[in-house]
Order: structure tokens, then sequence, then C-alpha cells
């Protein structure tokens, strides 16, 4: 089945943000924006809701956390304690603050590490993967904005052609996927 | 978007920049040809680091023996260098991670080559304490793995073990943070290469970026997040190396103030190599427009503060050395100053007290030779401080029959040389091969602050 796509082009990012709330508010349902670079203001005009990345951040870096605890414990304490200089290895909690550096440590390695990994996982970007973006210039200097004709079945393509001229889209594409 | 830019406010992109302009200045060194210059520069570092990584071998096979250590002093250049490199390698988390938080603008120019000096500078670091084992072979032995190799776990109390996880943690965060800000770029370059094999290559480092609404979305959660995780990480990583020091009973190791003093210094000297690499890449690059004056200048105001509290820290050392009624405390700073090592005490304190503060002066501060000349001082004089703190301690052992000098073997400035050989190569093939400025950070400010902007607006 092949997908109607119009690709509105513009030179600047502020122009395609008036365009878009034009488009919203015509009830027009904008696909994507592809964009050299982030766009302030755009996520909720076209309903990207906020991610949750930095609260998987959170848990990640509480895994590292319990797992430097964990492992500060059995080492330490449980499973072969050692006097070094004096310095016995009694109970977890009397030899904490020798333990506090390599939990930090950890906490923050597994936050960041695993945080990254979702990023790159969601966002489904990897060696070897074919990049999706309508035109090349849009990692240059031009933002697009890609409304699927199917998802606008209420509005005539035609009246979002004519929006996005008068909003000062500086070229129009259609294709068929 | 309203106008933010200040009319008192000096812009930090010169000149009339378009976004197309500034896709082609920052892709420039990467497509065009080397000149001959980048060519004998690149040929002479390539050597220093084969003889460096020549030195090293011989170290592995004949022992550490080849170093100039003995039985008093066991720590000499070797630590001295990693502390020294790792220390250079704060500035440029200070900048990504720290200026982030902080809305500094200024720093999306340079965090870029900021962000991969400091990953060559740690390279560089682990280099030598991995060497300092001798056997290299069994340096996986400091992780906490299963005891199949004897019936020991590694020790959590030891601040060298903490030292292991400080330092892996840094690098690879460094790593992963500063891979995440080029995805996008790389994209960019991706997207205007003609030749086949550069679009390959170019396809394969973006990871198939395309620069949806909902990545962009995603991407600045996560730098905003890894800023602030990289933010108390970097101020972690110098404390506990300064506590491989201050947590022993060494006179002049044995002070509560070296983790601050650590960490400040550690900045001071990681702006001078930033500034000494960057006063050089933006002439050499065609760079001036973006890393202008103002962006040196603010980085000379960092030096001054933490050249000025690197020099407050030196000053309490000595008066809590006296008010402590320690004898050996009060010889061990006598000793620095006056002993067999004044000329390295008295090198550090020019070089990191005396010479930053001529930033006062605003024509020094905005003169990219006098910054240049100061840059070098500084760093020159951290290397010194940390040779003042780890040789001069050493040298005077609690009984006098084990007082010696050391003296390094040209293999322990070989390995030195060398690792300076090493970080230069890197740093020449990452500014000819990867985009040295975030260009899609700079094209979200060329609005506000370029000069074409501050006349007329939308």
């Amino acid at each position: 089945m092949s997908k109607q796509v119009i690709y509105g082009v513009f030179d600047d990012e502020e122009i395609l943000l008036n365009s878009a709330r034009a488009l919203r508010g015509k009830g027009v349902r904008i696909n994507d924006v592809f964009s050299p670079f982030p766009i302030h203001g755009l996520d909720p005009v076209i309903g990207i809701k906020p991610t949750r990345l930095s609260n998987a951040a959170f848990f990640y870096g509480m895994f590292g956390t319990s797992m430097a605890i964990l492992m500060t414990w059995y080492m330490m304490i449980h499973d072969w304690p050692m006097n070094v200089g004096g310095k016995p290895s009694f109970s977890w909690f009397e030899n904490m603050p020798a333990f506090i550096p390599v939990t930090f440590e950890l906490t923050v390695f597994c936050a960041a590490h695993g945080m990254v990994l979702s990023y790159l996982l969601v966002n489904k970007i990897y060696p070897g993967r074919k990049a999706h973006n309508p035109d090349p210039r849009s990692t240059d200097d031009k933002f697009i904005m890609e409304i699927q004709v199917a998802e606008n079945k209420k509005v005539a393509q035609s009246e979002i052609i004519s929006v996005l001229q008068s909003t000062g889209a500086i070229e129009i594409n259609q294709k068929e996927l | 978007m309203a106008n933010h830019s200040s009319s008192i406010r000096e812009p930090l992109i010169l000149g009339t920049k378009t976004y197309h302009q500034i896709t082609e200045d920052i892709s420039r060194p990467i497509e065009g040809k080397a000149n001959g210059m980048f060519k004998v520069v690149f040929t002479i570092s390539a050597l220093i680091a084969l003889w460096g990584v020549g030195c090293f071998a011989y170290t592995i096979g004949t022992g550490i023996g080849v170093w100039g250590l003995n039985k008093t002093v066991g720590w000499a250049w070797d630590i001295t260098n990693f502390v020294w490199w790792v220390g250079i390698g704060h500035a440029g988390t200070l900048i990504s991670a720290i200026l982030l938080l902080f809305r500094q603008r200024w720093r999306m120019s340079i965090n870029r080559s900021a962000e991969a000096m400091t990953i060559f500078a740690v390279i560089c670091a682990a280099l030598f304490p991995v060497m300092h084992m001798g056997r290299v072979w069994m340096a996986y032995w400091v992780l906490p793995l299963p005891n199949t190799f004897g019936s020991l776990w590694v020790n959590f109390n030891s601040p060298l073990l903490w030292d292991v996880f400080a330092i892996s943690t840094y690098f690879s965060v460094s790593l992963v943070f500063w891979y995440t800000g080029l995805i996008p770029d790389f994209a960019s370059i991706r997207d205007r290469q003609v030749k086949p094999g550069m679009r390959k290559i170019y396809s394969i480092l973006s990871f198939g970026w395309s620069g949806s609404a909902k990545q962009w979305s995603r991407f600045e959660e996560v730098s905003l997040v890894l800023a602030g995780l990289s933010t108390p990480l970097v101020l972690s990583v110098h404390t506990i190396v300064s506590m491989d020091f201050a947590t022993s009973v060494i006179p002049g190791w044995h002070t509560t103030i070296f983790p601050p003093y650590f960490v400040a210094g550690a900045i001071f000297s990681g702006f001078a190599m930033v500034l000494t690499l960057l006063i050089i890449m933006r002439k050499v690059l065609h760079l001036e427009d973006y890393i202008t004056i103002t962006h040196v200048e603010a980085m000379n105001k960092i030096i001054i503060i933490t050249g000025s509290i690197v020099g407050v820290a030196y000053l309490t050392e000595l008066f809590i050395s006296w008010y402590s009624g320690v004898e050996y405390e009060q010889y061990a700073f006598l000793n620095r100053a006056t002993g067999p090592y004044w000329w390295s005490y008295w090198s550090m304190m020019t070089c990191n007290v005396i010479t930053p503060q001529l930033f006062w002066f605003k024509k020094i501060r905005k003169s990219l030779m006098a910054t240049f000349i100061i840059s070098i001082f500084v760093n020159i004089g951290m290397w010194f401080e940390r040779f003042v703190i780890i040789v001069t301690s050493l040298h005077r052992d609690y009984l006098p029959s084990s007082w010696t000098m050391f003296h390094p073997t040209f293999v322990d400035i070989g390995i030195f040389i060398g690792t300076i050989g090493i970080f230069f190569t890197l740093f020449l093939v990452f500014s000819r091969t990867f985009p040295v400025i975030a260009m899609s950070e700079l094209k979200t400010i060329v609005k506000s602050t370029s000069e074409n902007t501050n006349q007329t607006h939308h």
C-alpha cells in the first residue's frame, strides 16, 4: 500500500513553528519534523510527550547503588573479611565510609551507561542503520515537516498545501512512499 | 523567539553566519586536504609517540627497574604524569557538563575539542598506573573478579582501588557523553558527502541519525542528565586521586585540604591545556569566527579563579604545617622550599601563583600571544606541583639513612614525552576527521549572539 506524504520545507525554525501552530489549529496531524537542531517549543505543538529517559536513568542509578552495596558487603564483610592495617571488617555500616567512593562511582556508571543504551535503543540508532530523514538538507540548514495524507482525511490536501504556502514554506514536495 | 542578544555582551560568533555557513566552516577541515605544515607536525608527534611506545615496551620487557625509582622514592615521574594528565582532562568535563548546567553559551564553541582533549588525556594518564604495576598482563587483577586467582578479593578500603573505579567510570562516561553529542554532527557531515566511501564512513559513525523531533527531544534530555551526572563525577575523580595521597601517613601528603585543592588545580591545568590547543587550532583550521577573543577571555577568567584557589591552598598548607606543631610536617614543607628540590618548588610557585595573576590586566587577558605563553607556564607549573608533592615528600624518609634523591632515567623521560606525542597525535587525527565544533548546538545560538542579528532581528 502506498502512502502519500507531504513535505513542507522551511529555512527557519521559527517560521516552521508558526506554520505548525497554524496547521494544528486546522486540525492537521503533523507526523514528524526533521531539523538540524532541536526546535524549542515544538514538542507540545506536534503532540510529542516528554521523554521518560531521565526516570529510567534514576532507576539505573539505584540499581548501581544496590549492586555496589551488595558487592562491598559480600566481598569485604561476608565472603572474606580482612583486617588491613588494624581496621577489621565487622559490619557493613562500620566500614561504610570507605565504600562510599566506589558506591558513588558505580551509581554514576550504571545511570549514565544505562541511560545512553536506552537512548540508542528507543531512538533506534546504532552503527549500520540507514538514516531516514527525507532530505539530506535537513541536517544542514533546512527544517522539514512531514504530513501523512492518510492520517488527515478530514482536511483537504489542497488546504494543507495552501496553509504551508501561506505560512512560509519555501518548498512543498509530495511523495508516494 | 525574541531577540535575546544583549548589546553589552560581545557576540560569541563573529561575522554574518547562516546555518549553512556553519556547516561549511566546520566540515571544511574534514573534507579538505591536509597541508604540508599539518603533515610535518603530525609526523613529529607520531615519531615522539612511537618513541614513547618503545620506552613502554622496554619497561614491560625488562621491568620497572629501568625507571629511576628507588627504595625511598617509589613514586616519581610515573605518578606525577598520571596526576598531571588526569587533571588536564578535567577541563573538558567542566566545560561540557558544569557550564551546560550553568547555561554558559560560550561553552558551545569549545566543548567538543575540550572533551576530545579529556578523553585523550585520560588515555595517557591511565597508561602510567598500569605500567607501574610492572606485570601489565595482570592489570585485570584490580577488578573485583571471583577469586580463582587466590583467595582474596580486591580491597575496597584502598584509595588505589577507588581510583580504578573513578578513572574507568570517568573515562567511559566522558566517552559516551562526547559521542552522544557527536552523532547529530556526524549526520550533518554524512548528508553532504558526494564520495561513496566518505558517505559510508560517516553513515556508520552517525548511527543512522535522522534528526526527527522525537530524537531531538530525547537527545536534549540525555545531554542534560549526562551533564548532571558528570558534574559530581568530575569532582569525585580528582578528589579520589588526591586521596591516594591524603589517606597515607606521609608528611606532606597527609592533609585534609587535598581534595578541593586537587580539583581546583585540575581545572586550572586543564584550562591551560585547552587554551594551548585551541589558540593553535582556531588559527590552523580558520575557526577565528567561532573561537573568539571573548572565549579566550572567559577561559582566562577561570584560570585566574582556579589559579588563585591553588595559590591560597599552597599558603594554607604552609601555615597549617607550622601551626600543627608536628615536626615531620614542618620539616616536609621547609624542605620543599629550601631543600635540594627548592628549584622545583619555586618553579611551581612562579608558574602557578604568579603568572596567572597577570590575567587581571585586560590587555593580557585579551592577548592571544600572552595567553598562549601563560598557558604553557601553567602546564609546566602544574607538572611541577605534582612532582613537588610526590618526590619531595618521599625523598626524605623517616630514617635519615634512607634519604636519597630521584634521578629520572631516559626511560622515565621517554615515556613522559611519549605520552605528549600520543596526546597530540590523537588530537591531530581528531581535528581532521571529527567535527571540532558542536555545529548543532552552535546553530541554536547563532540568531541571538552573532553580529548579523544584533541589528536586525525578526
